[in-house]
């Protein structure tokens, strides 16, 4: 009696795994139990037949993941026999990853050092490295603040804020670049990124950049001020922000939302982030020498008075090899890097993860390169 | 807490003053304390009840067949679309594999700790599997990550490196409980067997074992309903992945616990006024839907362990 | 779950294998020698969990300052030792407060289970209390992010207003309360289950006679509890709160997901930045970690498992001393 007890147990544990099993898909958004049905607009078939096939795969940036989620749905709608797997690992691991081989491409926040840079070329030979800043996103700094939705803010000011020198929101130098704003008696919480972060490197290189006298400390992965509120992820720093009151955070500008925003001080005039003004501090700044041809690293002038840019931006750059040994990887790195750069790929990241688009003229210098891999 | 230090039982005359001062107060202290001591008991209540209703609460609005049986693969921003299935998988396979190493050894071990252990090394033994019930589950995980990336390399995450981790805070729970069982079957059949000229061995097998099979099975539901909802330990060792993996051996994996983390960690999604396909809480929506079912399994392995335990050995004690 | 005595029948148990020795049979044999085997290899893990630890930190433990450098989050001119330190301070701090809340009331809970509720209702109010155990960490930290911690607010406010002059609750308050103060109060209903188990299996081992005889005496019940279970139970107790301690000490999710983590010595709880555990702060930052980062927060996983192992050898130690006692009486 108690043996048959116990395979039934199994036999109905047995059944239900079967059943769970027969029943899983791989293709949520296309499933046919899915609320308010499936997608029937969506571009259901590729208008051309896309011949391509395989995998391939990825490692990097945790910046770039939401934007690498809707590249690869995509790229995956377009190219149904294809699948393409991107690791949100971090940077460093992605750089690393990269150049021991063991990704067809990478997602870095930065741009490989020198010495990352000489075995990436001996990964890449007979070929070269390519680095190609196709995520551009520009950094918000947002607050929550009952009744106020901008503030101007100059570099300065930012930088006093979140150094902890200026620490009530009626603070004069805040009052004295927003006279017609009315400022609540109320304390200032920075929040900050608890985890090492691309973010946060952008942002306080800014500051290191823009206003050294009021923030002393070194642009670092890491924030440098310890005693703050800070939470993991862009995500989580905007809840913090939207949990509490007087609160103030930097964060990816897709994940602002409803939260008010700062407009920097850039020259004489203030900037609201846009992803036209992220893109316009890009042109505006010089190629960074001594690099392959292949490699579109730009050095972002933070200081820059061009009218109209929006200096606080992070660069994701994508690292490939213009060769792989395998010719069929270099093709499918090939077509999803060229679809990413596109308008098409550039476009559906905006949608998605709020990034700015790269302009006409910096794809029409990195879209060959991308077209010629092989 | 002081009370217990100045009242030894062999302070006499203390308690010969305690016991003989006007009856009201102490009547009345007496009661105070009736009261302190059952809201002790109606405080734990609370956030019992307030964990599973908010879970519930959340939870149940998203829960759907739909969002049983589909991955995340694909779905990005506040699309109202994507499951749990891959997690569940996840979840299902790793405890599955971790159960595997777990419960042979700590059967085994426990066989040795009852039938065979004798002297030090049994005592150290039971010494140190107590210890390692206290092994904080992050200090499991890295320890599987050292392990395994000492042959894989850094960076190594797949199914098996997590069903590791898993087994060295499963198996001493295995141990103990089934040590437990093994202990309340009555010497007298262990006697009558080797009074046949059964080997004890095959005593173990055939009458120990069948008669506490229902202990053990007890015991090891129970065991495996405490690693299903280990997330740190399987965030180091699995990392995350939004596509099903039916591979142990190969690639990350997503579980339940950790899927619960990562949809929580993701956050409010911004959404544009005019996008007609976009929820703004669809991240905790679906976390709270995956605790859900989490809790679901927790707490039908809970019962379920109960019922075989009370199935089985209805004359159990406590 | 305590663990039951020695049968009494080990003797004998021994005599019967003496007489059937000479039956030695293959099979026995490697039964016995798998069974022995696993025993052993629940200690060769055990040892192998540190040794793997300490050769994954070593490169963090060696480093110089220079090489640590390039880890952000390693304050400069660190060392390792530097850096665990405040980690240690933050980890120990959460996990005593989150005891000195969850030992009161586990010890009302236990007390309720043994003597006060109603004979019948002890074993299903147990079970009650034993679910709260049995709900994954996870939950608890979306449970204390998403729905606790925005109840709390009003409350560390109206401490930080009216009780700031205590260094403990120095304000004003950090909203949102993403504080020790709110990580102890989860970390103490996740603890509360396993003191509250152990401390209701010893109070419900105190001798009856010790009981009646208070009884008898004319005590009323808190005096009977006073005066014979409480003295009786409080090496248990000990040892339970000091299980408790250990869970706490290791506890990732739960403070992952609430604090605002910071790296300083500091006693303001009501704060926010001020402390960080190890646990969570493995979970944080070894995602992203480089293979230097990833040594050093091992080492620092080494470090909370010496720390853990102690305090359990301690537990246990009291346990298995008192069990020695207990058996003699």
């Amino acid at each position: 009696m108690r043996h048959d007890a116990t395979r039934g147990t199994a036999l109905a544990a047995a059944a239900a795994v079967l059943l769970l099993a027969g029943c899983g898909s791989d293709d949520p958004v296309n499933h046919p139990w899915r609320p308010g049905g499936a997608p029937t607009d969506a571009p259901a078939e590729a208008p051309v037949a896309s011949d391509l096939s395989g995998s391939v795969a990825g490692a990097g940036a945790s910046s770039q993941e939401s934007a690498m989620q809707a590249w690869v749905a995509g790229f995956q709608s377009a190219n149904p026999d294809v699948s393409v797997a991107y690791d949100p690992v971090g940077s460093g691991g992605g750089r690393t990853q990269f150049v021991e081989g063991g990704v067809a491409f990478a997602g870095s926040d930065a741009p490989l050092d020198e010495e990352e840079l000489a075995a990436a070329q001996e990964r890449c030979a007979p070929g070269e490295v390519v680095e190609a800043p196709l995520y551009i996103s520009p950094i918000a700094v947002v607050f929550n603040l009952e009744g106020v939705d901008s503030l101007a803010m100059s570099p300065a000011t930012v930088a006093g804020i979140f150094a902890g020198t200026i620490t009530r929101w009626d603070a004069p130098e805040i009052a004295a670049e927003n006279p017609d704003v009315a400022l609540p008696d109320l304390g200032i919480t920075p929040v900050n990124r608890s985890d090492e972060s691309g973010t946060t490197e952008n942002f306080t290189e800014y500051l290191h950049a823009t206003a050294p006298e009021a923030w002393p400390h070194e642009p670092s992965g890491d924030w440098p001020v310890s005693g703050g509120q800070s939470a993991q992820g862009n995500s989580g720093v905007v809840q913090t922000v939207t949990d509490g009151t007087g609160t103030i955070t930097y964060a990816d500008a897709s994940k602002a939302g409803s939260l008010g925003t700062v407009r920097l001080g850039v020259g004489d005039e203030f900037v609201e982030f846009s992803p036209e003004a992220a893109a316009a501090v890009v042109d505006a700044s010089p190629r960074a020498e001594g690099r392959p041809a292949t490699s579109f690293v730009v050095e972002l002038d933070r200081t820059t008075t061009a009218p109209g840019a929006y200096p606080l931006v992070l660069i994701s750059y994508t690292l490939a090899c213009t060769a792989y040994e395998d010719p069929a990887t270099g093709e499918l790195v090939s077509a999803f890097l060229s679809y990413v750069a596109g308008e098409a790929g550039q476009a559906a990241a905006a949608d998605t993860a709020g990034s700015a688009p790269v302009s006409d003229a910096l794809r029409s210098e990195v879209l060959p390169v991308l077209e010629g891999i092989g | 807490m002081t009370a217990t230090t100045t009242s030894r039982p062999d302070a006499r005359p203390s308690t010969r003053d305690l016991l003989t001062r006007p009856d009201t107060r102490r009547r009345v202290v007496d009661r105070l304390m009736a009261v302190v001591v059952t809201s002790a008991f109606l405080i734990a209540l609370v956030p019992l009840v307030s964990v599973i209703w908010t879970v519930l609460g959340n939870g149940i609005e998203r829960l759907s067949p739909y969002f049983l049986v589909v991955s995340m693969r694909g779905v990005f921003g506040g699309m109202d679309a994507g499951g749990i299935y891959h997690a569940i998988v996840g979840t299902l396979m790793v405890t599955g594999f971790a159960t595997l190493i777990s419960v042979p050894v700590g059967l085994l071990t426990a066989i040795y700790l009852v039938e065979y252990g004798r002297g030090r090394l049994a005592r150290a033994v039971t010494f140190f599997v107590d210890v390692m019930t206290g092994i904080p589950s992050i200090v499991a995980g890295l320890f599987a990550y050292a392990l395994f990336a000492i042959f894989f390399g850094p960076g190594v995450r797949f199914g098996v490196v997590g069903a590791v981790a898993l087994s060295v805070l499963m198996t001493p729970v295995v141990v103990r409980s089934s040590e437990e069982m093994l202990r309340l079957v009555p010497n007298e059949l262990r006697e009558a067997a080797y009074a046949l000229g059964v080997p004890k061995w095959l005593t173990i097998v055939k009458v120990v074992l069948r008669t506490a099979v229902g202990g053990i099975v007890t015991g090891v539901m129970l065991a495996i309903a405490r690693v299903i909802g280990e997330t740190a330990p399987l965030l180091i060792t699995l990392g995350v992945i939004d596509s099903i993996n039916y591979n142990l051996f190969e690639g990350r994996m997503m579980t339940l616990p950790v899927y619960v983390f990562r949809q929580y960690s993701q956050g409010l999604v911004p959404c544009a006024p005019e996008a007609a396909d976009c929820i703004a809480t669809i991240n905790y929506d679906r976390a709270w839907a995956a605790a859900l079912v989490l809790i679901a399994i927790v707490m039908l392995l809970n019962l379920g362990a109960r019922l075989v335990a009370r199935y089985f050995t209805p004359a159990r004690g406590h | 779950m305590s663990t039951s005595d020695t049968p009494p029948v080990r003797q004998e148990d021994d005599d019967l294998q003496a007489a059937r020795r000479p039956h030695r049979d293959t099979a026995g044999r490697v039964f016995a020698g798998l069974s022995t085997g696993a025993g052993t290899l629940i200690l060769v893990v055990l040892a192998a969990v540190a040794a793997f630890l300490l050769l994954r930190a070593w490169p963090a433990l060696t480093a110089g300052s220079e090489e640590l450098a390039a880890i952000s989050w390693i304050p400069d001119h660190g060392s390792i030792v530097r850096y665990v330190g405040p980690l240690v301070f933050g980890t120990l701090v959460a996990a005593v407060l989150a005891l000195l809340m969850a030992v009161p009331v586990a010890v009302g809970i236990a007390l309720f289970i043994s003597h006060y509720a109603p004979r019948r209702l002890a074993a299903s109010l147990g079970y009650v209390v034993d679910l709260l155990a049995a709900i994954p960490s996870v939950i608890y930290g979306l449970w204390g992010g998403l729905w606790l911690s925005r109840r709390l607010e009003g409350v560390w406010g109206w401490l930080a207003d009216n009780l700031g002059f205590i260094p403990l609750f120095e304000g004003p308050a950090a909203t949102p309360p993403r504080v020790m103060m709110t990580v102890g109060v989860v970390l103490a209903v996740m603890i509360l289950p396993i003191i509250t188990a152990v401390a209701r299996e010893v109070f419900l081992q105190t001798p009856r006679l010790h009981e009646e005889a208070a009884l008898a005496l004319g005590a009323t019940r808190w005096e009977m509890v006073r005066m014979a279970v409480l003295p009786f139970g409080r090496s248990g107790l000990i040892s339970a709160s000091m299980l408790g301690l250990g869970r706490a000490l290791g506890e990732t999710m739960a403070v992952l997901m609430i604090l605002s983590p910071g790296l300083t010595y500091s006693f303001a709880l009501l704060l926010a930045g001020r402390h960080q555990t190890i646990a969570a702060n493995i979970a944080l930052q070894f995602p992203e970690a480089s293979p230097l980062g990833v040594s050093a927060l091992i080492a620092t996983g080494l470090a909370l498992f010496v720390i853990t192992l102690a305090v359990n050898m301690a537990a246990r130690w009291v346990v298995a001393r008192r069990k020695d006692f207990s058996g003699a009486n």
